[in-house]
C-alpha cells in the first residue's frame, strides 16, 4: 500500500511538470479560436517565452519579472500573427506556421548574441518558488509522529501538491478563462464573434478590436507555457526544449470540444500518461517503444469512446470582411 | 516609358542576382607563414550549429587551429547557416582543393553521401557518423572509456549502493555509453545497483526530471544522463533534491555546480588534431572508420572535480592510467559486453 502510494505519487508528480506548460498553451488558443483566429503559432509564441523567461530570469534574477516577460515576448509574437490575419486577412494557417518558424529562429540569434554565441542560456539563478514549500518544511520539522511523516521530502503529498507556483496559476486560469467567457459581457461578445463576425458587428461590436485582444491574450500565456518549462521544470533554456508541446496543447483544446474546463482534461489526461510512461518505463519490464506509444493512444481511445463531435466556432479561421 | 520600367526591372534583377552569388557564409583563411614545403590542406564545414556553438563545432576548429600551430597544416572553415548550406560549402571546399575536408556532426550525413560520390578523389571525414563512401572516413569517440570512468566515480561516491542512468535513445552508438558505464559500476563495486530509464527521446526534460526522481526516491544518489535536452531535467533533478548527477559530452558543472559530480566528456578537439596528424604522417584509410580514443584524449572526464572524494579521484586516476595502458579493456559492443559481464546484466539493448 505504501509503495503504490509513493508511485502513484511519482506519477502525479510527473504529471503536473507536464500538464502546465500544455495548460497556459490550450488555454491561449482556446482564447483565440473561440473567437474566430486560428492560432498554429502557439508552438513559436511557447518557444519565444520559454527563452525570454530563462534569459530574463538569467539577467535579472527576478522569476516573477522572467514570467511576466516571456508572456510579453509571446504577446509580441501574437500582435504580429494578429496584424497578419485580422488587418490584413491573411490565411490564418500559413501566419502561424510562418510565427513558429519566426520564433524560434529568433530564440536562437538572440541567445546566441547574449550568452557568447551560445544556443544554450545559463541557468537562472531563481526558479518559480514552490509556494508550498516552508508549510511542509514545518509540518514535517514540528507534527512530529504519523502527521510529520505525511509531509516528508518526497512523500506522497510532497510529490502532489508541493509543486511550483506555475502549475498552481495554470489551474487558478482555468476558472478565470471559464468566468470571463460565459460569465461576462465581454466573453459573450468573444463568443457571438467566433460565431457570426457580421451579426455581432451589426449590433455595434468591434470584430477586430475582440479579435485582437484575443489572439494577444492567447500569446500572452503560451508565453507563460513556455516560461513555465524554463522556469519551473528546468533551469535553462535550449532550443530543442518546447518540441512538440505547443501543437499538443492545439489538440488538447480540440480535444476539450474548445471549452477551457474540457481542454483542461485533456492536458491532464496527456500530462498524466506521460507520467505513467515514466514509471511504467523505469520498471523495465514493457518494451520502451510501447510505452511511447501510450499517451498517443490513450488520446485517440478517449477521442473515438468519450469526447464525441467537437463544436468548432462557425467562423474559426475564416478573415472578417465587412462588405461580405 | 514601359522601356525605362523594363531597364529598371532588369537592373534590379542584375542587382538581385549579383547579391545571391556572394558568400553567405563568413569564411576565414589562416595561412602559416613558412613556404618550404606543401602544407596539408584541411577544411571543414561546420553543420547549423555553426563555428562560434561552444560545442561540437568550435571544438573542431579549436584542434583544427591547434593542427595549424603544432603542425603547420593550412585550415579553414565554412559555417552552414541551414540544413541547406552544406552542399553549397562541401562543393566550394573540393573546388578550392584541400587534402582534407572534414564534415562535422552526422546531421550531414546524407548531404556528405551524395557530394563524396560526385568526387571520388577527395578525401572527406565526418564526425560522429560512420564512413558513407569509399572516400570518406567516419571518425567516432571512445565513448564507453569516459563512460567507464564515471562509472567508477559514480560507484565510489555512492553511499546506498545504488546508481542510475538515463538514456537518450537506443542505438548501437548510444549504447556504448550505457556498457562503458555499467562496466566501470561492476569493476568497482559489484554489489552496487543500477536502475535505467529509457526516455526515448532527447527532449523530453520532464520525462528526464520524473524519472530521476523516481530513482531517488528508489535509493539511488547518483544519476549519469547520455540524453541531450532530457538529461537537462536529470541534472535539475539532482540539484533539487540534494543528489548527486553526472554530465555528458561537456562539462556540464556549470549548469548545477552543486549536483554534477563529474561529466563524460568527448573532446572533439584533440579528435581532429589527431585525425589531421594521421593527414599529415599519411596514415589515413578513406572508406573505413577511425576510433579515437583516451590515448589521444578525444575522450576524458572533466577537469572539474570539486565535489569528488579523494578516494573517488583516486580510483578514476587509477581506472584511466589502466586503460592507458590496456590492462583494461572497455567492452563497445554488445557481444563484448556480454561476453565480460553476462547477458542479464545491460538489459537496454534487447
Amino acid at each position: 500500500m505504501d509503495q503504490l502510494l509513493k508511485t502513484l505519487g511519482i506519477v502525479l508528480n510527473a504529471t503536473l511538470m507536464y500538464t502546465p506548460p500544455l495548460l497556459f498553451a490550450a488555454l491561449g488558443s482556446c482564447c483565440s479560436e473561440k473567437s474566430g483566429v486560428i492560432n498554429i503559432g502557439i508552438e513559436g509564441m511557447m518557444t519565444i517565452g520559454a527563452f525570454t523567461g530563462a534569459a530574463v530570469g538569467y539577467f535579472s534574477g527576478d522569476p516573477w519579472l522572467a514570467f511576466l516577460c516571456a508572456g510579453l515576448a509571446g504577446m509580441v509574437f501574437a500582435l504580429i500573427h494578429g496584424f497578419a490575419c485580422i488587418t490584413c486577412k491573411a490565411d490564418q494557417t500559413i501566419s502561424g506556421t510562418a510565427i513558429n518558424f519566426l520564433a524560434s529562429g529568433i530564440a536562437v540569434y538572440v541567445c546566441r548574441l547574449l550568452f557568447a554565441g551560445n544556443t544554450e542560456t545559463h541557468p537562472v539563478p531563481n526558479k518559480l518558488p514552490r509556494i508550498f514549500n516552508g508549510l511542509f518544511e514545518w509540518c514535517n520539522a514540528n507534527l512530529g509522529g504519523k502527521w510529520g511523516e505525511a509531509f516528508a521530502k518526497n512523500g506522497f503529498l510532497d510529490n502532489v501538491f508541493n509543486t511550483y507556483a506555475s502549475a498552481y496559476i495554470a489551474f487558478i486560469l482555468v476558472l478565470v478563462i471559464w468566468f470571463i467567457f460565459y460569465k461576462t459581457r465581454f466573453g459573450l461578445r468573444l463568443r457571438a464573434v467566433g460565431e457570426h463576425p457580421q451579426a455581432a458587428d451589426t449590433l455595434g461590436v468591434n470584430v477586430s478590436l475582440v479579435r485582437y485582444i484575443c489572439v494577444a491574450l492567447s500569446g500572452f500565456l503560451a508565453g507563460l507555457g513556455g516560461a513555465s518549462i524554463t522556469l519551473a521544470t528546468v533551469s535553462v533554456y535550449r532550443p530543442s526544449i518546447v518540441i512538440g508541446q505547443g501543437f499538443i496543447a492545439i489538440a488538447a483544446v480540440i480535444f476539450g470540444k474548445f471549452k477551457p474546463q474540457g481542454a483542461m482534461l485533456g492536458c491532464i489526461l496527456f500530462g498524466f500518461c506521460n507520467g505513467l510512461k515514466v514509471v511504467v518505463g523505469s520498471s523495465g519490464s514493457i518494451p520502451v517503444n510501447i510505452i511511447s506509444m501510450i499517451p498517443y493512444v490513450v488520446t485517440i481511445i478517449a477521442l473515438i469512446l468519450f469526447v464525441g463531435k467537437a463544436h468548432v466556432p462557425a467562423a474559426n479561421g475564416k478573415p472578417y470582411i465587412k462588405s461580405k | 516609358m514601359k522601356k525605362i520600367a523594363a531597364l529598371m526591372l532588369a537592373l534590379v534583377l542584375a542587382i538581385a542576382a549579383i547579391g545571391c552569388s556572394a558568400p553567405a557564409d563568413q569564411n576565414q583563411d589562416n595561412t602559416p607563414a613558412n613556404d618550404n614545403k606543401e602544407p596539408y590542406r584541411v577544411a571543414m564545414v561546420t553543420d547549423t550549429g555553426g563555428i562560434n556553438d561552444q560545442s561540437f563545432n568550435a571544438s573542431a576548429w579549436a584542434g583544427l587551429q591547434r593542427a595549424q600551430e603544432e603542425l603547420g597544416c593550412e585550415v579553414k572553415y565554412f559555417e552552414s547557416k541551414t540544413d541547406a548550406d552544406y552542399a553549397p560549402n562541401l562543393e566550394t571546399a573540393v573546388d578550392e582543393g584541400y587534402d582534407l575536408i572534414l564534415c562535422i556532426g552526422f546531421l550531414m550525413a546524407d548531404t556528405l553521401k551524395e557530394v563524396a560520390a560526385n568526387y571520388p578523389d577527395q578525401t572527406f571525414a565526418i564526425v560522429d557518423n560512420s564512413s558513407v563512401g569509399d572516400n570518406v572516413i567516419g571518425v567516432n569517440f571512445a565513448t564507453e572509456q569516459c563512460s567507464y570512468l564515471v562509472g567508477v566515480a559514480a560507484a565510489t561516491m555512492t553511499q546506498t549502493n545504488n546508481v542510475g542512468f538515463v538514456i537518450g535513445m537506443v542505438s548501437p552508438v548510444m549504447n556504448t555509453f550505457g556498457y562503458g558505464f555499467y562496466a566501470g559500476v561492476r569493476d568497482t563495486n559489484p554489489d552496487c545497483q543500477i536502475q535505467c530509464y529509457n526516455a526515448n527521446s532527447f527532449g523530453d526534460a520532464a520525462g528526464g526530471k520524473a524519472a530521476t526522481i523516481n530513482m531517488y526516491t528508489n535509493g539511488a544518489d547518483v544519476v549519469y544522463h547520455a540524453a541531450g535536452a532530457t538529461g537537462l531535467g536529470v541534472i535539475e533533478a539532482g540539484k533539487e533534491q540534494g543528489k548527486l548527477v553526472i554530465g555528458v559530452d561537456q562539462d556540464q558543472s556549470s549548469l548545477a555546480p552543486e549536483a554534477v559530480l563529474t561529466s563524460a566528456v568527448k573532446r572533439v578537439d584533440n579528435g581532429v588534431f589527431a585525425l589531421c596528424k594521421d593527414g599529415v604522417e599519411g596514415t589515413l584509410k578513406p572508406g573505413s572508420d577511425v576510433n579515437y580514443d583516451i590515448t589521444s584524449g578525444a575522450v576524458d572526464v572533466a577537469p572539474t572535480d570539486t565535489l569528488m572524494s579523494d578516494e573517488c579521484k583516486a580510483a578514476v586516476a587509477a581506472a584511466k592510467e589502466k586503460i592507458l595502458s590496456g590492462e583494461i579493456k572497455v567492452p563497445a559492443t554488445t557481444e563484448a559486453f556480454d561476453a565480460a559481464y553476462g547477458s542479464d546484466y545491460y538489459t537496454l539493448d534487447d
